[in-house]
């Protein structure tokens, strides 16, 4: 087949080559997951960072930029760039979660992690805003009762905190316990900010108030749950175990679980 | 050639530590390819961007005995073809015309300008821009064809590969788009003369 056009055409034609934009390499990278960004976002604790990539979140901390690329690159070997601002929807998403709203969907950048630390952590998005469970229970929920202490060091080692509500798990004895971002004191900024009183859970835990009973329904829950704080005064029965609840007739709440890790607690 | 062959070795055994290569090698012509078929540059990039990323994750599926064997340049041409048409059929549906494309086609197209490095042997603008107008008047299946062979300069057989289908059928779409872009290299002769007669009798 003879070409209808002469070779100079032709040149021509082959000369018609682009250069790809110099922010095409980036973007795919970045889309596939092989390197992140990370911009400021407002939070109850302050202005701080995150850091996503196509396949979804994958770091949340420190507001300052040095500190937050140190705490990326300890556990995270991918190229991080910071921008000036998160994409609008992720940005929305992020508020709306820590507002409190669980039906947002939030990806997470979870690679490398391990299922037992994934399990932790998608236990923990179970719980709702101002409520919060013991370490026993996470272990307890996840069929592994005996871990309460990894549960522990896994939610210490929450990549996304906020995010992930890992504020919301408290030791068994109902003091607050330690939280991985900024310590205790942004732990309970958090939980007060969430309409908890977290001092006050922690004395009566101290009196002996584990659980909480209303005498009208003869449901037990845990003292943060929905259930029990719509409990007035009156009608609200506190025990110090579920056994003893239990004993006096009583069926745990099917939304909190008390039962969940109690053994332990006890 | 040798190179792609290495780098689908590569990606079979390390598709995350080899896919930047895959990017750096590749992205100019599926850049290019993007841009001829659809003339809006900032289209072409995402449809080329998209395409990185189908292919990231095609790869991701494939067994490792498959991504050694894969042809790269005629296998990514494929996905940049395909999503191309997707983004055309999308903007037709959307909207008749953009109004901005003529602009984009006719040169006022200040991101090529600036991408372009001086040391690059390119067609003048001038040149550029009458070849733009031209390719964007071919039916797509033509446009596409010639794009892929005497823009991109794959060979027939990997033509055959990308457009999936028989040797025999694409150099004909290729020998028709060329015929075609030969019909309005004569008109435009045609035109030039006419003007210039016009011209001097004024």
């Amino acid at each position: 087949m003879t070409t209808p056009l002469s070779p100079d055409r032709l040149a021509e034609l082959a000369e018609l080559d682009d250069h790809a934009p110099a922010g095409l390499r980036p973007d795919v990278l970045v889309a596939v997951g092989l390197a992140d960004r990370y911009a400021p976002i407002p939070t109850p604790l302050g202005e701080l960072h995150v850091a996503w990539n196509g396949r979804g979140v994958s770091w949340l901390g420190s507001a300052d930029r040095d500190d937050f690329e140190a705490g990326f690159h300890r556990t995270i070997r991918r190229p991080l760039e910071p921008v000036d601002r998160v994409p609008d929807r992720l940005g929305e998403a992020i508020e709306r979660r820590i507002e409190g709203d669980r039906r947002v969907r939030i990806d997470l950048d979870l690679r490398g992690r391990t299922p037992f630390e994934v399990a932790v952590w998608h236990k923990a998005l179970e719980i709702p805003r101002g409520e919060v469970r013991p370490y026993g229970w996470v272990a307890s929920e996840i069929g592994r009762p005996r871990a309460v202490r990894a549960v522990g060091s896994a939610l210490a080692h929450n990549p996304v905190p906020l995010v992930v509500p890992c504020h919301r798990v408290v030791r068994s004895d109902g003091s607050i316990g330690q939280y991985s971002l900024g310590g205790p004191d942004s732990k309970l900024k958090m939980l007060t900010f969430e309409g908890l009183a977290p001092l006050e859970l922690e004395a009566a835990a101290r009196t002996g108030e584990r659980f909480l009973g209303s005498d009208t329904t003869h449901i037990v829950c845990l003292p943060s749950c929905h259930n029990a704080r719509r409990i007035t005064p009156r009608h609200r029965v506190p025990f110090r175990s579920l056994a003893a609840a239990e004993a006096a007739g009583y069926r745990p709440c099917r939304e909190c679980r008390p039962a969940s890790g109690a053994t332990l607690v006890a | 050639m040798d190179a792609d062959v290495d780098l689908a070795k590569r990606l079979a055994r390390d598709l995350d530590g080899s896919f930047e290569a895959l990017v750096v090698a590749h992205q100019d012509r599926l850049f290019t390819i993007a841009r001829r078929l659809l003339g809006d540059a900032h289209d072409a990039e995402e449809v080329a961007q998209d395409a990185f990323v189908r292919a990231y994750r095609a790869i991701e599926g494939y067994p490792p005995e498959r991504v050694r064997e894969l042809r790269l340049r005629p296998w990514l041409a494929a996905i940049v073809v395909n999503l191309a048409r997707n983004r055309r059929r999308r903007v037709a549906d959307r909207q008749p015309a953009s109004p901005l494309t003529p602009l984009l086609e006719n040169g006022l197209d200040l991101e090529d300008q600036a991408s372009a490095r001086p040391e690059a042997r390119h067609a003048t603008a001038e040149s550029r821009r009458e070849w733009s107008a031209r390719l964007a008047a071919l039916p797509v299946a033509y446009r596409t064809a010639v794009v892929l062979r005497h823009v991109d300069g794959l060979s027939y057989d990997e033509l055959a590969v990308a457009l999936g289908r028989p040797e025999g059928t694409v150099k004909a779409q290729v020998h028709r788009g060329l015929r075609l872009l030969r019909a309005a290299l004569d008109a435009e002769a045609t035109t030039d003369r006419h003007s210039n007669h016009t011209e001097m009798s004024a």
